[in-house]
């Protein structure tokens, strides 16, 4: 098939016009879309992933989403949003310094699944696919790990896949691939010194005290000789010396924050959460192909706004200096930054005890960043209703982001991948004809 | 001339020293295995020797390392059939349904949030009966029949929660399981019709569920209302068991009890074979049937002779699995040394030298646990209700598939996503050697952990260390070469007690010590 030909064949402008529509019906076009988009790939211009994943549920509300007008029940406190430095974006009032590049970044308003329950919605955002029965898929960043990692053009030491600090936790992010495909969590805190990423940086063990363990190792190890030719002790040699590159070579300064100017560090905020932004920006560096940030605490059931008033500073600094940061190395055109969770927040708020101002799941309706990697900035994709509970106009569904983001990555999202027992899956929603889900189409108005 | 025969001499004896002997068949399994190797040319190794079986027959049967002392005394006995009582001694300990419910558990996917979504009360209770089930030896048809008939709340009646791991509860969906977990059969791969299917499917057709008052209770139960159309003919399906013949059902009768009745009945071909090669699997390391959990008549047994010999044991034996690990492992096709020779080094599915694996996940930090005397700590992600897990608690009796941490993730423990076999993933990485090498995990365990602290106390001499320090984490005496080596090494060592911990590390480094072998 001549691809130019199926480039576009549908106006975007037209499918967006008819809102929400189904796999089952109007999906042909978009299907099209993709099919012929997957095969050249004209838009493939990010390298890699920086998920930065709320875990709990942020207030759309209270970040990317606000509703001044709503009243005091759905606003709070945070009834005063900013202008941003795009004329008719407006965002929550505590986040100043992502008011000031909202050029840099798209807001997606129209996220939207229907489901309030953490493991559900996580595996829905995470592997942008609807659940069903008899497979588990993988999370985005192990389909990134599978696609771009190793024995797929990466040979750095560093995973391609890498957690800062530790697993999602909900379910399997490596899902049927297995857990070859698991991130690599590091342990550790990089806020403080050193990071002691676990496996990589021991602390109390000299560089010479490694080189003598590892002779003594090396010499005691009698079985491995006596079994020389077997397959998996010589890949378990292997992996020795591999393991020893990372603990005594280059690859360990990729997590030296040591060395990055205090300004810098200040800048990105001195918490585990503001060092993990900026070892992020390290990896990206280093051609990691896919890090995600898991950033807990947005479950407010109670004390919302005390809890915001916490962590939403920590959010603004981190993620502004992280796009800033990307921006002024030049990496922001090869670095997705996809920040968001599982769902949103209930917009009415639960003023009684015991929640003192709390607000419950949210799947009907929540907000997503992103920003680079192909993603054009000051947009906003989709509108909710007044009080932001509904999506009313230009869903987006977890698997039009997921198909996007892997789009931008250069990864057919119609492809499939191989399963335990022998065959193939689908690994998105939208490219399997078996699943009906309700879709808004791909993020072409941003790419 | 004189000066070789005596260098010879010497060999052989050294050899004989560590144990090894000629495998001579000990019972049925070994004339029908060294029969089929001797057709294939694959000559069986020698028996592996004493303290390579101890350690063995523990990780195997129990998923855990043996202690110094069971090394010792088990070494020191001069008993002519001590491997047979070893055998029937582990087979005895609590250990053996601690392990075994832990296979279970994966197969039924007993986790509490997706996809299985059981809750954390269903968990605790549906191990336990099953932890309960293995410790009474419970006859193994019994215990599949009370999994497929039983009617209750998912949290006082533990077994219905083997209809509930599903996120879609169609017949479809638990015949797969069923077929899967019980007859080692694929449906995708079976070659089943679908009319086949259909009627297999009517078994579940009236299973219902229903809400309680009480938070997440759930009563699985068989509802003489439900029923099954053919989507294509929109006609009543009734069950047909695979091969036979429509069963005629009253209004009220269960279905779920026909299907047991068919399934464990002593003629029915895929029960007793499932299990007994699956047995085999998990023991030797590949199915007589291979993969295990794929039975197809386009996947034929390395020996069907050996495969009927097992399951007509298992069936005369009253469904009695301990009687088939006892066949098993009193044979010497289980006691062969892993050791190739060069006639047998090319044979990958012959079972003419055992196969070498890495420990599982939950084995190997238990093991890790065991030499330092630390625990680890388990939390649940589900607030309420909470999840207490002593540090104590050995991690072969976590209960939970969604309890995880990076250690386990890293080591291949299975998602509890698939109930295939191959979801626990037993493979090796860069990342799990650098964790065991260079993570403060293991580290901390080995430095600052009572266990290693106590052995040094306990032994002064650097001699005595060494040989502990072999004993309890390679479950044998270290040989001339190796003590010089590690004396040497702490001789060197700026403290004694830096080299000693140094010993420790590398020793618990080994892939002696990470693999079964």
């Amino acid at each position: 098939m001549d691809s130019s030909l199926f480039q576009y064949p549908v106006s975007r402008r037209r499918v967006l016009q008819l809102g929400m529509f189904s796999a089952a019906g109007l999906m042909l076009s978009d299907w099209f879309t993709l099919k012929a988009s997957a095969a050249v790939n004209p838009l493939a211009k990010a390298k890699s992933v920086i998920q930065v994943w709320l875990w709990g549920g942020p207030c759309h509300l209270d970040t990317f989403d606000p509703k001044p007008d709503a009243g005091y029940d759905y606003c709070g406190k945070f009834d005063k949003p900013i202008e941003t430095n795009v004329k008719g974006i407006r965002i929550c009032q505590m986040l100043p310094r992502l008011g000031q590049m909202a050029d840099k970044y798209s807001l997606l308003r129209g996220m939207t699944h229907g489901n309030n329950a953490h493991e559900v919605a996580s595996y829905m955002v995470m592997t942008g696919t609807k659940p069903v029965d008899g497979v588990v898929n993988p999370s985005v960043g192990a389909v990134v790990s599978f696609k771009k990692g190793y024995g797929a053009g990466y040979n750095g030491l560093v995973p391609p896949y890498v957690a800062l600090t530790k697993p999602q936790g909900r379910f399997s992010e490596a899902g049927f691939l297995g857990s070859k495909y698991q991130p690599f969590s590091t342990g550790g805190d990089p806020a403080k010194i050193p990071f002691a990423v676990e496996g990589v940086v021991a602390e109390g063990i000299t560089d010479a005290r490694q080189q003598s363990r590892r002779t003594l190792l090396g010499n005691l190890d009698t079985f491995a000789r006596s079994m020389e030719g077997n397959p998996l002790i010589s890949q378990m040699d292997k992996n020795k010396q591999d393991a020893y590159s990372l603990i005594l070579g280059e690859a360990k300064k990729t997590f030296d924050l040591s060395k990055e100017s205090e300004e810098l560090k200040t800048a990105y905020g001195k918490t585990t959460f503001g060092q993990s932004c900026l070892q992020a920006r390290k990896l990206v560096e280093a051609g990691v192909p896919f890090v995600t940030i898991n950033a807990p605490g947005w479950d407010t059931h109670k004390k919302h706004f005390e809890v915001m008033a916490q962590k939403l500073p920590e959010l603004d600094r981190g993620l502004s200096t992280l796009l800033q940061d990307l921006s002024d190395r030049g990496l922001l055109d090869s670095t997705i930054v996809w920040c968001g969770g599982e769902f949103g927040r209930t917009p009415k708020i639960d003023w009684d005890a015991p929640w003192s101002g709390g607000r419950g799941h949210y799947g009907k309706a929540f907000s997503h960043l992103v920003a680079g990697g192909g993603f054009k900035g000051g947009q906003v994709v989709g509108v909710t209703s007044s009080r932001g509970e509904e999506v009313i106009k230009r869903p987006v569904y977890p698997w039009d982001l997921a198909a996007s983001i892997y789009e931008l990555m250069g990864i057919d999202p119609n492809g499939t991948l191989p399963t335990p027992d022998g065959k193939t899956a689908f690994f998105n929603s939208l490219a399997d004809s078996k699943v009906k889900v309700e879709s808004g189409g791909l993020l072409r108005e941003i790419m | 001339m004189k000066r070789l025969a005596t260098v010879v001499l010497f060999f052989v004896v050294s050899v004989l020293s560590c144990g090894a002997e000629t495998a001579v068949p000990q019972n049925r399994i070994d004339q029908l295995v060294f029969a089929k190797q001797s057709e294939t040319g694959f000559p069986p190794s020698e028996l592996c020797s004493d303290a390579i079986f101890i350690r063995r027959v523990y990780l195997d049967v129990i998923g855990t390392l043996p202690t110094s002392k069971e090394v010792r005394e088990f070494l020191a006995s001069k008993i002519p059939d001590k491997r047979r009582l070893l055998i029937d001694y582990v087979l005895e300990r609590d250990e053996f349904a601690d392990y075994w419910a832990l296979k279970w558990c994966d197969l039924l996917r007993v986790k509490s949030e997706f996809p299985s979504n059981l809750w954390p009360n269903a968990v605790q209770t549906y191990q336990y009966w099953i932890l309960n089930a293995l410790r009474q030896n419970m006859p193994y048809d019994q215990f599949v029949r009370a999994l497929l008939t039983t009617s209750g709340s998912n949290f006082r009646d533990p077994p219905v929660n083997f209809y509930r791991p599903f996120q879609e509860r169609t017949p479809r969906n638990i015949l797969d399981t069923t077929a899967l977990v019980f007859m080692g059969v694929r449906l995708g791969n079976s070659g089943w019709s679908e009319e086949q299917m259909l009627g297999m499917d009517a078994f579940f057709a009236k299973v219902a569920y229903k809400k309680t008052d009480e938070w997440k209770e759930e009563v699985v139960y068989s509802d003489p209302d439900k029923q099954m159309l053919n989507p294509a003919t929109k006609e009543l399906v009734v069950p047909v068991p695979l091969g036979g013949k429509p069963i005629k059902l009253g209004a009220d009768d269960d279905p779920r009890a026909a299907f047991a009745d068919w399934l464990t009945s002593p003629e029915n071909p895929w029960f007793s074979k499932a299990i007994v090669n699956r047995i085999w699997f998990w023991l030797m390391g590949r199915g007589i049937i291979n993969e295990a959990d794929d039975i197809r008549p386009d996947n034929p047994p390395w020996s069907p002779e050996l495969l009927a010999y097992l399951e007509k044991e298992l069936v005369e034996g009253k469904y009695d699995l301990k009687h088939i690990y006892r066949l098993i492992l009193n044979s010497s096709t289980y006691q062969l040394s892993s050791i190739p020779t060069p006639q047998n080094s090319a044979d990958q599915a012959g079972f003419s030298h055992y196969r070498v694996r890495r420990l599982d996940a939950e084995v190997l930090i238990d093991a890790i646990c065991q030499i330092t005397g630390t625990g680890e700590e388990y939390s649940s992600a589900i607030p309420e209700p909470f999840t207490f897990i002593p540090a104590s608690q050995r991690t072969i009796l976590l209960a939970d598939g969604s309890i995880k941490s990076p250690f386990l993730e890293m080591f291949g423990r299975p998602g509890r996503d698939t109930s295939l076999e191959s979801d626990r993933n037993n493979g090796v990485s860069v990342f799990q050697t650098l964790h065991i090498l260079n993570s403060s995990h293991i580290q901390k365990k080995i430095m600052k952990g009572p266990g290693l602290r106590k052995l040094l106390t306990l032994s002064p001499t650097p001699r005595e260390r060494v040989n502990l320090l072999y004993l309890v984490i390679l479950s044998r005496t270290p040989t001339q070469e190796e003590q010089k080596i590690a004396l040497d090494y702490i001789a060197s060592a700026d403290q004694v007690d830096n080299g000693s911990y140094d010993l420790a590390w590398a020793l618990i480094n080994t892939s002696e010590f990470s693999l079964k072998h």
